[in-house]
């Protein structure tokens, strides 16, 4: 029997993520791309160690973080009357953590490719930067954002270490497809484990199959 | 259809010891095309950038219709946004994921007008491509809508960084002929920056010759090409017959001892007896002494050679010729293919020219 209600916390988990990283990536990335500053290395790393942390480290200091005794979550308590840790705010607030080097990477690689001359040509042909970043700068790094949101989704979608050092697994709050799954295998219910596995299967080449196709049809536009 | 005001002219002047190093100074007046040229590295594209207000210099001033763009002093710099000028980079630097059409309405300070989308792409003969997107275009063609493209904002300068390098040689010469006509039609201030000196001389009313970020010397092709002011100069602009010698004082007059020779030069000012000059003396200016009729001025200099080398290019043959009884001294003439078959030159043969005085051009150092 397929645990729709944990499908449904995971996709709903999955999009916010993305929908939140989509601006703070870009922000993030574009920063990263265009200006030079002390410590932009120190920068660049602290955005990809959460890809090669592990997920249970990275989800143990999540976790302390977003402790009662803690700035963040006795703020959190203050302002709505609710625990951090263990619901599905601190759960979004961790995927945010983990999935950003996943939308940060594709984005400040495809805003690099771009040419320096194309934006300089913007500014000789009178466009602000505002607007050579509208009409120049986002439209050729269009692939790498697709990119990022894809990946992004998919990993938040499949993220099984943090999600239970944070979320636990509180059914309909934090109980994401992937701790269904494990909790299934757990209970030797083989069969849900497998046609909860499948859907993430599914979903994750499909996902990887439309970013492929979609780069090969658009990489055309990044060459000069 | 293009409107284009009325343009005064631009003053560059600008000094930098930052790297990379600046020294430049020149001028350039409404409709002229000023060719900045000089080795690559030698400063020509960061001149052309401070003008755009890509770069930025430490100090100087860069006026533009009487309004300074940049001016260390007063402390103004305009953005590239408020400077009107018109850049053709070397890569074209075209938008590619617009079309034709929208990468020239985008510079258009008026982006709806479709006729002068219209307008621009039949000056730059590429009437009915405005759809197109430029990986379908040849580079000549890309060329082209990055010169529309550039037109499109009524610059107040003109600005062209080696627009020629990327395409063969064929289209260049058409897109020599054609940047030639259309500029008859332009008002602004051309400057053009290149490596090639024959193109230069070829398109430019005016060349600054640039070297370590320093501009050494304004002129006229011609002028800059035959009378360089020093010989470094003469070496930047690859003269060739350039040699070293002595000026020597004979009755009121200069001569110029070179290896065994003495020849006789033109009315000479601001040198000295004895100085030691660089000289040189265009190849064109070599002057045959002919076999079969005996030309005037066979008695100017005359010097006699075996050959060397022949070389004929469209129509014009170019001969070594190992000066007699001197190591290493090669003298360059060049003249008509159907002189030098009239004349039967052919390597191995001992002939007289005559270095004109009037050709001779005597630089410093």
């Amino acid at each position: 029997m397929m645990d729709w209600q944990a499908l449904a916390i995971s996709l709903k988990l999955a999009t916010f993520t993305c929908l939140t990283l989509l601006p703070i990536g870009l922000l993030i990335a574009y920063l990263l791309a265009r200006s030079q500053f002390v410590g932009r290395g120190l920068c660049e790393a602290l955005i990809t160690l959460p890809l090669v942390l592990p997920p249970t480290v990275l989800g143990y200091f999540l976790l302390v973080s977003m402790d009662q005794n803690s700035f963040l979550g006795s703020s959190f308590v203050s302002l709505t009357g609710q625990n951090l840790a263990f619901s599905f705010v601190g759960l979004w607030l961790a995927s945010l953590i983990y999935s950003l080097p996943f939308a940060v990477q594709p984005m400040l690689r495809s805003l690099e490719q771009i040419a320096p001359e194309l934006r300089e040509m913007a500014w000789c042909s009178g466009l602000s930067k505002w607007k050579t970043f509208l009409k120049i700068e986002l439209p050729l790094a269009w692939p790498g954002i697709i990119t990022a949101m894809v990946l992004t989704f998919s990993h938040t979608l499949g993220e099984f270490g943090v999600v239970l050092m944070i979320g636990g697994n509180i059914a309909g709050e934090t109980r994401t497809l992937s701790i269904a799954i494990y909790d299934s295998v757990l209970a030797f219910e083989h069969e849900q484990a497998q046609m909860m596995s499948l859907t993430l299967l599914a979903i994750a080449l499909v996902t990887i199959t439309v970013v492929y196709t979609f780069n090969r049809r658009h990489g055309h536009l990044l060459r000069l | 259809m293009v409107i284009y005001y009325g343009y005064e002219m631009l003053e560059v002047l600008l000094t930098d010891s930052r790297q990379p190093q600046l020294n430049v100074d020149f001028t350039c007046a409404p409709g002229e095309l000023l060719a900045l040229v000089g080795p690559s590295g030698a400063g020509k594209s960061t001149a052309l950038r401070c003008i755009a207000g890509l770069h930025t210099a430490s100090q100087g001033v860069i006026r533009s219709n009487q309004i300074d763009w940049f001016n260390s002093t007063n402390k103004v710099s305009l953005t590239p946004q408020q400077r009107r000028v018109g850049f053709v980079f070397q890569s074209y630097a075209l938008f590619p994921h617009l079309t034709v059409a929208e990468n020239i309405q985008l510079a258009s300070a008026d982006n709806t007008d479709a006729t002068m989308t219209d307008t621009l792409l039949s000056k730059v003969r590429l009437h009915g491509l405005g759809q197109r997107y430029p990986h379908q275009l040849s580079g000549g063609q890309q060329q082209r809508v990055a010169l529309a493209r550039a037109l499109a904002r009524n610059p107040e300068v003109l600005l062209l960084d080696e627009p020629f390098s990327a395409v063969d040689k064929v289209t260049r010469r058409k897109l020599y002929l054609e940047l030639n006509s259309l500029r008859r039609e332009l008002e602004m201030p051309i400057i053009l920056v290149t490596h090639d000196l024959d193109e230069a001389a070829m398109l430019a009313d005016t060349m600054v010759v640039i070297h370590h970020g320093t501009t050494l010397q304004q002129g006229e092709p011609d002028q800059l090409l035959h009378h360089p002011n020093t010989a470094d100069i003469a070496k930047l602009v690859d003269v060739r017959n350039l040699f070293t010698g002595q000026l020597l004082q004979q009755d009121g007059r200069y001569c110029l001892a070179w290896h065994d020779f003495i020849l006789d030069l033109d009315e000479l000012t601001n040198f000295e007896d004895q100085q030691v000059i660089s000289w040189t003396i265009p190849p064109s200016k070599v002057i045959l002494h002919q076999r079969v009729r005996p030309s005037r001025g066979e008695h100017e200099n005359p010097i006699s050679g075996t050959i060397t080398e022949m070389l004929t290019l469209r129509g014009i043959t170019t001969v070594l010729i190992a000066v007699s009884d001197m190591d290493d001294v090669i003298i360059q003439m060049d003249v008509s293919e159907h002189v030098a078959v009239r004349n039967a030159l052919q390597t191995g043969q001992t002939i007289t020219v005559s270095l004109i005085a009037t050709a001779i051009h005597i630089m410093p150092g």
